[in-house]
């Protein structure tokens, strides 16, 4: 009987959220469990938020996870992470990109973009498990900064009891064959980043 | 060809860069049989292991169920949440998929092709079955040729539409069947089913989708068919006047077998396999349909089920039957009391709408809360989980400010919206990208309902004597989709108002879809590009202005010349290239000169997320200085034209 594992991928429109996502249901299936993903689709991605559930199981019938139940909340930028905090079940892991995305309401100046210490205060409230990765440092020294989301992967992976040539066989589908060097090299930097190899 | 190459191929067949948008039911096809013959392009070879689970959209798996079932002809109209369902399909081998000018357009298409004795399928958002419905509800008098599917992908929580309408009526209203499938092996199933459904009763069938379930991948088996199907040549068509003329004396004999044919399917819908009783603890019976049918498997955990494949018209006699084994009934569902309303026709007690919402998307959480306040017996979320002894910590309270969706760097909507803020003019929206200029910074438009609407409000609006300037705002693809006759009344009707037709060369919001003005069909073909300014020219428009998008100045002299006429219509074409059209082009970014700008904000206008606030402060205003993010800069100088310092420059090629 396969755990039920919920995660929560959070981000910007354009930050690859659904790729990220895509790449983590089609792990669960390949490593045996059932798996759902959801996601919404226009209006809110342009420039907008956009989250993305994945579910793994031996049956899961639900495509989205219920608030106050999610046990990896991967947001792919700060404010996000923040904004989406209470989806993650007391105690769960939350592994965080270390970027920062300005909204429009605040580079128009109706809002404040909190301080990072604000929004990490407010991710521990919830949760002592709290990563934060420099995803977008490293995926530059690497040379694409599209690589962060896969630097995130490789941390995530590290966190679940499925092998990375699982994950990293995924990865290796779903992106471009001259990009397949650059991520795995993303993803073991992930994992090193959190203490693995 | 390894599966990687196969991946790329693939994008190039969709014309997409990114690889989310690829539709993985070819690439399967391909990769687990090994064999190009399912593919367009036969010279292709690829091998690996078949039979495997996969996981696909449930767009991905109607378009696959489609092939399956063997549609020869498909058409829609791109409309999230439908939209993916049509390039899928485009990539079989001996299916014709097009994009359709608008959703009734590609329901007459399906109609004909279906006639003409080839199975055909129609997919649309919810409000685009009533652009197609005039067809629709005529259609189910006529009945089918061969099999005609039409897909309703419906917008529970409206995340990109309008309104959330329930398409479910439309089978009552109609009397035809609806299908509303789960999950995605169950979209895959339904649509081979409705296929037979359709030409077992002679109908149009609804396969109902909705956000939740197009949007969302989940396993589903992809079974190899033993031969590629080699459509051969249609038999010549049958001609049948009195089932496919409807004059009114034919209409009021087709009439009669419509009602006979809906009894034939209320009997069937008993047996139909699509329905089915899952018994388990019957304290609590549980009807349900579509993804609602799995928060409610998740929330009642344990107790009785009927699940009903298909919605219209319901099994009375299973109904009834389940019914009387459950202590108590209750009807999950989501959107409107569909079946909860003819349960209760039938004279059965049964729990719904009161407890769980006939608003917004259902979750697990509203379904919970929902059967919790109806003293139903199901387990708290904290007991769910396992975790009942843990206390919910409370959130600390920070501002998190809201990300509402912006138009992009380099949108050529920008210069419109800035321009119709400055002249304070009343401004008609229509459905597309530029309906972003309804909010901050712009705020910027007053009336939106629907495709195409906004010519005909501002030219009754003007007519019945408004005093303000009026404008109507509408883009290419939905100038072709409903607009043209818009024009034409405006025109006829001696109106004044000022139409400008948004052309940024494709369908931008759905993802950048072609239509009749990109000169490119679905399949990829190269196809006649119908130019905006000719039509409107022939429509007898002489005063009319062809301005360049990134032009600020120019888009604003046309406006005031355009809108000092006053007893007669006019149009200006706005044309520039969406940034994510192979025709925009990036240009060097532009900088701020931080010695000259005084932090005056005007840039902050244009709305441009690659437009910062600077942590300088400007000595004379007191505000904060801007700067520019190169990463998200385009270099369409919309900025650079309306700062009013000129501390905005453009950084040469070499610098970027």
């Amino acid at each position: 009987m396969k755990q039920d594992i919920n995660f929560l991928f959070v981000g910007v429109g354009g930050q690859g959220i659904l790729t990220a996502s895509d790449i983590a249901a089609e792990v669960g299936l390949e490593a045996g469990y059932d798996a759902k993903k959801s996601e919404v689709h226009g209006f809110s991605q342009r420039g907008g938020v956009v989250e993305s559930h994945v579910r793994w199981g031996e049956a899961v019938a639900a495509p989205l996870s219920e608030k106050g139940t999610v046990d990896y909340l991967v947001a792919t930028e700060l404010l996000e992470a923040a904004r989406w905090i209470d989806w993650l079940r007391p105690g769960g892991a939350a592994l965080i990109n270390n970027q920062r995305i300005l909204p429009m309401s605040v580079t128009v100046g109706d809002a404040v973009y909190p301080p990072d210490e604000d929004i990490l205060t407010v991710v521990h409230v919830r949760t002592e498990n709290v990563t934060v990765i420099e995803g977008l440092a490293t995926a530059e020294r690497l040379g694409n900064p599209r690589l962060a989301n896969t630097v995130l992967l490789g941390a995530l992976s590290t966190r679940l009891d499925v092998p990375p040539e699982t994950w990293l066989s995924v990865v290796e589908r779903r992106v471009p064959s001259r990009y397949v060097d650059l991520n795995r090299e993303a993803f073991w930097e992930g994992r090193h980043a959190v203490g693995k190899v | 060809m390894s599966e990687k190459t196969s991946l790329l191929f693939c994008a190039q067949l969709c014309r997409h860069e990114r690889l989310e948008e690829i539709n993985l039911p070819i690439l399967l096809l391909m990769h687990y049989t090994g064999d190009p013959k399912y593919l367009r392009c036969r010279s292709m070879k690829t091998t690996g292991p078949s039979g495997r689970k996969r996981p696909l959209s449930g767009n991905e798996a109607i378009a696959l169920g489609a092939w399956e079932a063997g549609v020869r002809y498909a058409a829609a109209y791109p409309g999230t949440p439908s939209t993916e369902i049509m390039p899928a399909l485009a990539q079989y081998a001996g299916v014709r998929a097009e994009w359709a000018a608008n959703e009734k357009v590609a329901l007459d298409a399906a109609v004909g092709a279906s006639f003409a004795g080839a199975r055909a399928l129609a997919a649309m958002k919810h409000v685009g079955v009533n652009v197609a419905s005039d067809s629709l509800m005529t259609l189910s008098y006529t009945g089918v040729g061969a099999g005609l599917v039409l897909v309703s992908a419906d917008d529970p929580g409206a995340f990109s539409s309008q309104n959330e309408q329930d398409n479910r009526h439309y089978a009552r209203f109609g009397k035809f069947p609806c299908l509303e499938p789960a999950d995605s092996q169950e979209a895959k199933d339904f649509t081979v089913a409705a296929f037979e459904l359709s030409e077992q009763f002679d109908t149009p069938v609804m396969l109902r989708s909705t956000t939740r379930l197009s949007h969302s991948k989940s396993a589903v088996e992809v079974k190899m068919p033993t031969a590629p199907r080699e459509p051969g040549p249609l038999p010549p068509f049958e001609r049948k006047p009195r089932k496919y003329v409807m004059i009114p004396a034919h209409a009021r004999l087709r009439h009669p077998e419509i009602e006979a044919r809906l009894q034939a399917l209320a009997e069937y819908a008993e047996t139909y396999p699509l329905n089915r009783v899952e018994w388990g603890d019957k304290r609590v019976g549980v009807i349900s349909s579509g993804v609602a049918y799995q928060y409610a498997r998740e929330v009642f955990d344990g107790f009785s089920f009927l699940k009903l494949g298909m919605s219209y018209p319901l099994p009375v006699g299973m109904i009834r039957g389940f019914a009387a084994e459950v202590e108590t009934l209750v009807v999950v569902e989501e959107l409107d009391a569909f079946i909860e309303e003819q349960v209760r026709a039938l004279g059965l007690e049964v729990m719904g709408k009161q407890f769980f919402p006939a608003t917004g998307e259902l979750t697990l959480a509203r379904v919970r809360e929902g059967a919790l306040k109806a003293g139903l017996p199901v387990r708290e979320q904290s007991q769910a989980l396992g975790s009942g002894s843990r206390e919910e910590p409370e959130t600390l309270k920070l501002e998190i400010p809201p990300r509402p969706p912006a138009l992009c760097p380099g949108c050529p909507h920008r210069s419109v919206y800035f321009n119709l803020r400055k002249r304070k003019m009343l401004v008609a929206g229509d459905i597309g990208c530029y309906a972003i200029g309804v909010l901050p910074p712009f705020e910027e438009m007053d009336m939106l309902i629907s495709m195409g609407a906004s010519i005909g409000m501002a030219h009754g609006a003007g007519q019945a004597g408004c005093p303000d300037k009026i404008v109507a705002t509408i883009g290419d693809s939905t100038f072709f989709h409903s607009g043209l006759p818009e024009l034409a009344n405006t025109i006829y009707n001696r109106g004044v108002a000022c139409t400008m037709i948004l052309d940024n060369g494709t369908t931008a919001m759905t993802g950048g879809q072609d239509n009749p003005a990109t000169g490119v069909t679905l399949q990829g073909e190269t196809t006649q590009m119908i130019n905006i300014e000719s039509v409107v020219r022939a429509m007898g428009i002489e005063d009319l202005w062809v301005v360049d998008a990134l032009d600020v100045n120019g888009v604003e002299k046309a406006m005031k010349e355009a809108t000092a006429i006053e007893d007669r219509p006019t149009v200006i074409i706005v044309s520039g290239a969406c940034v994510f059209t192979p025709q925009f082009q990036r240009r060097p970014v532009v900088e701020v000169d931080t010695e000259t700008c005084n932090g005056c904000g005007f840039c902050f206008r244009v709305g441009c997320p690659a437009i910062l606030k600077s942590d300088e402060i400007g000595e004379k205003t007191q505000r904060p200085k801007a700067q520019v993010d190169p990463l998200l800069c385009t270099g369409c100088t919309v900025c650079l034209q309306v700062c009013p310092r000129t501390a905005i420059h453009q950084t040469s090629e070499e610098e970027t």
